[in-house]
């Protein structure tokens, strides 16, 4: 452990991303570099610069425009990569569907933040919940490490011809985008080892023309949706075993849902990226204070992994469910909790969900603000309505 | 009408795998009117052709000799499967050859 520890290098996870870029030989990067983009296609630009990674960098006049090559890249059997956040990836919305739809193998990550207006540049996940339903694969990382490792993961995963759909891997704006954590940087030929090139099946080739983006008539575009309601679902099997396989060559795996100190517990909090690091460090103090609460962490989102949800939550008596962005005007205003109650009727488990919404635009929540998160979930009221903590009234 | 395939049997994205079946999607079943080119006062000057957007405007081997005596090599003629009706080949006509009927009539 020791051993390993040394070998861990200082990054922020905008870094340690551009390190898996660079570490998967991935041939084309597109951005629109301007706020809201981040350092993560800084770094990789550098990376090309010094010539340790040998790929196409487009800049490009806008999101919208950043996808589309991303899209057309990956589509010619180019491994290709983009990043975004915040209006940025609102932007990119139109493009987010095509992608999906097209079924491009291409990876981008998101630096999660909050919408304008007003104008926020601050974290909260309201870009990501956005485009939930865009038909990407959707993984949270909680670490620095861990997006390292799930953007390796992500081009595995996004390249199999069972599965051909986009990867998303959100984590937090600033909270975890601009702060430095110790990373273990792999090495380059093992990582493409790992996560070898597999070129799109009906790549654009003159030699075997084929038509990419064409009209599809009422009789047969419903068929193409539902090949992607199939993709998507059928792809869980996948992402674990990809999980698994990293663990076994890397030491590290993740699991599509993590239970933390959750097996005693009678009630949990379910969070995900930057949230979850926290729990993580706070539930021991918690658990001091008489609180018997875990932690549910959110990894792999779409697919959502209904059977490991059901594992870990049937026989807990309160699930606190922390969302960061707001569903405006739903039943349960945090779009996750809002999933969650339905997956509990779809599941027949009888807990009691409380929805809390919380860290809009990084209003920060502290130790002090997870205690009374936590003391909600151990006493176990029932509220019906979504819990807007913190909001000054 | 044909079975249509299920959802397993296409490719996946809308990728169209087989070049060139456009020829098969026959376009032109929804147009109103249809061009008619009189042959008599027809120059073969070739601008319908170049300009119809859905290349139905067919360049036949086909001689023709008008009354007054003229030979032509080629003859010009609407193919009626992609012709949509849109009358830009008799907008364009510089002798006014060509003439959009309703499609019934013709
Ligand atoms: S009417 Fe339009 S589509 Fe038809 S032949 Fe003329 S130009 Fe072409
Ligand atoms: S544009 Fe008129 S004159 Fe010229 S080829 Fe066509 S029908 Fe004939």
């Amino acid at each position: 452990m020791l051993e390993e520890a040394k070998r861990a290098i200082p990054l922020s996870t905008n870094h340690a991303i551009a390190y898996a870029v660079k570490d998967l030989d991935v041939d084309v990067i597109s951005a629109y570099p301007i706020t809201p983009q981040t350092t993560v296609v800084e770094k990789i630009s550098e990376f090309i610069a010094k010539g340790e990674l040998d790929a196409e960098y487009i800049h490009v006049e806008s999101e919208h425009s950043a996808l589309s090559a991303a899209i057309s890249a990956s589509l010619t059997g180019a491994r290709a990569f983009t990043a975004t956040a915040s209006q940025g990836f609102a932007l990119m919305h139109e493009m987010l569907h095509i992608a999906s739809g097209l079924r491009a193998p291409l990876v981008m990550s998101v630096a999660m933040r909050s919408l304008s207006a007003p104008i926020s540049i601050w974290n909260d996940q309201s870009d990501l919940f956005n485009a939930r339903d865009a038909g990407w694969i959707i993984i949270f990382a909680h670490t620095a490490q861990e997006a390292y490792d799930t953007i390796i993961q992500s081009y595995k995963i996004a390249e199999d011809h069972n599965v051909l759909l986009p990867v998303m891997v959100g984590y937090d704006g600033y909270v975890m985008s601009h702060t430095i954590e110790p990373v273990i940087i792999e090495d380059k030929e093992k990582v493409m080892k790992f996560a070898p090139k597999v070129q799109y099946p009906f790549k654009l080739d003159p030699d075997k023309p084929v038509s990419i983006g064409s009209i599809t008539p009422p009789e047969y575009y419903y068929e193409f949706k539902y090949q992607q309601v199939q993709a998507i679902n059928g792809s869980l099997p996948t992402i674990e075993k990809v999980d698994e396989d990293f663990g076994k060559t890397f030491g590290r795996n993740y699991g599509l849902m993590e239970c933390y100190m959750c097996e005693d517990a009678d009630s949990l909090i379910m969070a995900n990226a930057s949230y979850a690091s926290t729990l993580k460090a706070f539930l021991p103090e918690i658990r001091k204070q008489g609180l018997n609460v875990g932690l549910l962490r959110l990894r792999v989102y779409r697919p959502f992994p209904l059977q490991k949800f059901v594992e870990y939550t049937s026989d807990k008596k309160n699930l606190l469910v922390i969302d960061r962005a707001i569903s405006y005007g739903a039943p349960y205003q945090g779009p996750l909790a809002n999933e969650i109650s339905g997956a509990m009727v779809k599941e027949g488990l009888k807990l009691n969900l409380i929805s809390v919404v919380a860290g809009i635009g990084q209003r920060t929540v502290e130790f002090e603000d997870f205690l009374a998160l936590a003391r909600l979930a151990h006493e176990g009221r029932r509220h019906e309505e979504t819990i807007f903590y913190g909001v000054r009234e | 009408m044909e079975k249509l395939v299920s959802y397993k049997e296409m490719a996946p994205g809308g990728i169209v795998v087989n070049p060139g079946n456009s020829l098969e999607y026959k376009t032109g079943d929804w147009k109103v009117l249809i061009p008619v080119i009189n042959q008599e006062t027809c120059t073969r000057c070739r601008i319908c052709w170049y300009v119809c957007p859905d290349n139905a405007i067919v360049e036949l081997d086909k001689e023709y000799t008008t009354k007054k005596n003229r030979k032509y090599k080629v003859s010009y003629d609407v193919n009626a499967d992609f012709c949509k009706g849109c009358g830009m080949c008799a907008q364009e006509c510089p002798v006014k050859a060509i003439e959009m009927v309703p499609v019934e009539v013709a």
